[in-house]
């Protein structure tokens, strides 16, 4: 067997990424009868059960900035942020037209709103707004994710037109670990060589697990994490930094490339946090969705879309990560006219301050096309950080 | 343009025995919070929706709503102000205003509508009902304050029904999290025929409250149920669900409302009464407050009246049948919570809008989209076409702001209202709507 080089991976990932279309998941579902696929809107939904019911889990991550926004504007206000109307482009547009259901997780109002205004305009498609627990005790938010869980398992039943059996579910959890494990070797080679892995190529790798089977992105992951690691690129004199607010509307992939440009290696991100957000494997023994509700509650991401019930530990998820990861500084890139982001970073930056972790901010949507200030701003934070390290 | 208000001067209006009443409550509610310090009452933050109020009460702890104290600032021309105070000190210009102007007037010593210094709360009930800024509005008070803060998560109503598991849900936190923080706070303990003596007490004035509401189908109305209605649902909404005061307030005003039907009065603006109904509204939307009474005249120089609203139902869908029942409280809370407007689906909104028209015989819908707030804006272009749609009456859009001045422009309203209501007229003359 030849081995996969990164180009090649790579170009892969971004045809794949490019495809406003999805043809592999039409591929991947006309392939066989019967076969089922659900699309989610970020932050998180459970692709265990997904997968269990034998459908595809597919990521819709609004249009990029590829997509020409014909109908979607009349939609929306020009000020509220892009990813609801260029997703209603999507769907009105044709593009979603073999996506037997659509999962509008619990992340911020504009997406709650966007989930009846997918049954008002798609109502012969099965549509499901994702709640999820803001509180964490067993009792209380636990018992009532794994209720919301077993509702939707029962949906997904009715659309498979068969049982999901807790073995089925625990098999995916299985398939899952493995893909959250391969993840994890990525981000791991990022930190330790991020010459070798870019933000830039390691955001497509994620990127594709949006639309592959699982099993098949695993493989890819490997692929590259093997393929990158052998590669001797240039190591270059830039700063390490973390890059957060990107867990909704996605930033253009130039944008990405940018900072790369201007002098960054971003080790750590929130970039596709569906695959990272239960934060280790999930165990295979018990009650699956009892499983799945306890990652949920007690071991996943923190994010500006999630209560921090507890003062003290307000950002310091973010905190650990800059140390974890060695960085020197935090990019917050927050999406234009989103709440959640924009409303987290004062307090955010409050913690980074008192913690001395050096930080820029600033604002994008997922069509901006000029990037000439943000490599500015960029460049001077990184000249800033190397002036701050050298004294 | 014909003025159709009879000239009468305000003061006469402000002898109404409810208006005098309800002043005279939030002027004592104010009082009894900026003299927290001395008298040693405690205090509790808490949001409009899915406010909790017979619970604080419980507790013998005082409802500070700086959602209210927002809406004040904007009345009183100073939340520009505190909002570039706000953003001053790095908050972005692209978030909820309420929230920048709360922060803003803490940062200017927290003065409150009374002149005087509000107190720190002793509690953040952070009731997360219908809106996600309320998750981060706390966060941010918290870091401030660090004072406890409880979380009560109120599930969204996405299918259009209540389902056992976000009853449970909340019947839960109240149990488990809600009560044992407030008792601890207060150091009262919690005593549920207290809670459903006041629960009984809130269903009163709520069947007044719909009373009042609802006699806006009489032709002409005899109130605006926009404008006049923000005035209306102030003690429900607020402080006084669940006090005799609340439930005397609305058996006034149910009497003067019935007097006015009787009389076949119009409802009464600052200007006095209106005289002549020409058009009947419903409005979709929270109004502006900063030029509040510059845009309520507007519609009442024009003849127009608002005869049913989604805005004064964000702190309870009474009219559409919700009562608050002490024989199960806290079951009676959590239902409450789930069904303010802000928690229902966009089918729903869409479905209580067009009913509105119907129902009030209404010319059409307006909607007022507020910049600052998505939990109502994002979705209302769809709610506008599915309305026009299902009632073949006619719709119009226009944009301010709640409380950020810059964002009130009142050529532009104006315009747009002016266009809007020769469109009804064309629409009655069976012309069609004007493109
Ligand atoms: S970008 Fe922000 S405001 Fe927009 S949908 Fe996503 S989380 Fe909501
Ligand atoms: S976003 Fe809207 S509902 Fe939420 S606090 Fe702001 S104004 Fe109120």
């Amino acid at each position: 067997m030849t081995e996969k080089t990164v180009s090649e991976i790579v170009s892969r990932c971004e045809a794949l990424y490019e495809d406003l279309y999805f043809n592999a998941a039409r591929e991947w579902k006309a392939a066989k009868p019967g076969r089922k696929v659900i699309g989610f809107m970020p932050l998180y939904v459970p692709r265990e059960l997904i997968h269990a019911a034998g459908m595809l889990p597919l990521g819709i991550m609004g249009g990029g900035d590829n997509l020409e926004v014909i109908h979607g504007d009349a939609y929306y206000q020009s000020y509220i942020c892009r990813i609801p109307r260029s997703t209603i482009e999507l769907g009105v547009s044709g593009r979603l037209d073999f996506v037997d259901g659509m999962l509008f997780p619990s992340i911020c109002d504009v997406i709650r709103n966007l989930s009846g205004m997918w049954k008002m305009l798609f109502p012969d498609v099965y549509s499901k707004y994702f709640d999820v627990p803001q509180t964490y005790r067993d009792e209380i938010g636990g018992e009532f994710y794994t209720n919301e869980m077993r509702e939707f398992l029962h949906d997904l039943e009715g659309i498979a037109g068969r049982k999901i059996t807790d073995d089925d579910i625990r098999a995916s959890i299985a398939v899952y670990n493995e893909n959250r494990r391969a993840i994890a070797e990525l981000y791991a080679l990022r930190q330790s060589q991020p010459w070798n892995a870019p933000a830039s190529e390691a955001y497509l790798v994620l990127r594709a697990g949006l639309v592959l089977p699982v099993e098949e992105h695993t493989q890819l992951v490997r692929d590259y994490v093997a393929a990158a690691s052998a590669e001797q690129r240039p190591v270059k004199d830039n700063s390490r930094v973390v890059l957060t607010g990107m867990f909704c509307e996605q930033p253009p992939l130039n944008l990405i490339k940018s900072l790369e440009l201007s002098g960054c290696y971003v080790v750590n991100d929130d970039f596709v946090l569906v695959s990272r957000w239960l934060m280790d494997d999930v165990p295979t023994e018990g009650d699956p969705v009892h499983n799945l509700s306890q990652a949920f509650l007690h071991r996943s991401m923190s994010t500006a879309a999630k209560y921090e019930p507890n003062e003290a530990e307000k950002g310091q998820f973010l905190v650990r990560q800059v140390r974890d990861a060695n960085a020197e500084g935090v990019i917050f890139a927050s999406t234009s006219f989103c709440d959640p982001a924009l409303l987290d970073r004062p307090m955010m930056q409050n913690v980074l301050k008192a913690a001395d972790v050096p930080f820029i901010a600033f604002k994008y949507a997922e069509n901006s096309g000029q990037m000439q200030p943000i490599r500015e701003q960029a460049g001077t934070f990184v000249d800033s950080i190397k002036l701050w390290s050298a004294a | 343009m014909k003025p159709t208000t009879a000239k009468k001067p305000a003061a006469e209006v402000l002898k109404d025995d409810s208006m005098l009443k309800q002043k005279a409550m939030m002027a004592a509610h104010y009082e009894r919070l900026s003299s927290a310090p001395e008298t040693g009452a405690k205090v509790c933050s808490t949001f409009v929706p899915g406010n909790l109020n017979e619970l604080i009460m419980c507790f013998d702890l005082v409802n500070n709503l700086p959602e209210v104290n927002a809406i004040q600032s904007g009345l009183r021309k100073q939340s520009g102000g505190y909002i570039m105070e706000a953003e001053r000190a790095g908050h972005s210009e692209d978030v909820c205003t309420y929230v920048k102007s709360d922060i803003g007037m803490m940062m200017k010593g927290n003065i409150g509508p009374n002149g005087k210094e509000l107190p720190k709360p002793d509690v953040l009930l952070l009731s997360y009902t219908g809106c996600f800024t309320f998750l981060k509005w706390f966060e941010l008070l918290r870091e401030q304050y660090k004072c406890p803060t409880i979380f009560m998560q109120t599930p969204y109503m996405a299918d259009g029904k209540i389902t056992k598991n976000m009853i449970d849900y909340m019947v839960k936190q109240f149990k488990e999290d809600v009560i044992p923080t407030l008792e601890q706070v207060s150091g009262v303990k919690f005593d549920i025929d207290r809670l459903r003596q006041y629960l009984a007490e809130s269903a009163k004035a709520e069947d007044d409250l719909v009373h009042v509401l609802q006699s806006a189908k009489n032709k002409p109305s005899p109130i605006d149920a926009y404008f006049g209605g923000i005035y209306y649902i102030g003690p429900i909404f607020g402080a006084f669900r669940g006090t005799e005061d609340a439930t005397e307030y609305y058996k006034f005003l149910r009497e003067e409302v019935d007097q006015r039907v009787k009389l076949g009065l119009g409802p009464v603006t600052p200007d006095g009464p209106m005289a002549e109904e020409k058009y009947r509204l419903v409005v979709e939307g929270p109004p502006n407050y900063t030029s509040f009474r510059q845009f309520w005249k507007m519609f009442y120089e024009e003849g127009a009246t608002v005869v049913a609203s989604s805005y004064t139902k964000v702190g309870g869908t009474y009219d559409l049948g919700f009562r608050h029942d002490p024989s199960k409280p806290l079951e009676s809370l959590a239902e409450y919570c789930l069904n303010v407007y802000t928690n229902r689906s966009l089918p729903m909104r869409i479905e209580m809008l067009s009913n509105y028209i119907n129902e009030y015989e209404a010319d059409g819908l307006l909607i007022n989209s507020i910049k600052s707030c998505n939990s109502f804006s994002a979705g209302q272009l769809l709610i506008m076409r599915e309305v026009e749609k299902r009632t073949g009456k006619p719709a119009a859009f226009i944009e301010t702001d709640l409380v950020d001045p810059r964002y009130f422009s009142a050529a532009n309203v104006k315009n747009r209202l002016e266009s809007y209501f020769q469109m009804v007229e064309q629409k009655r003359s069976g012309k069609g709507i004007a493109a």
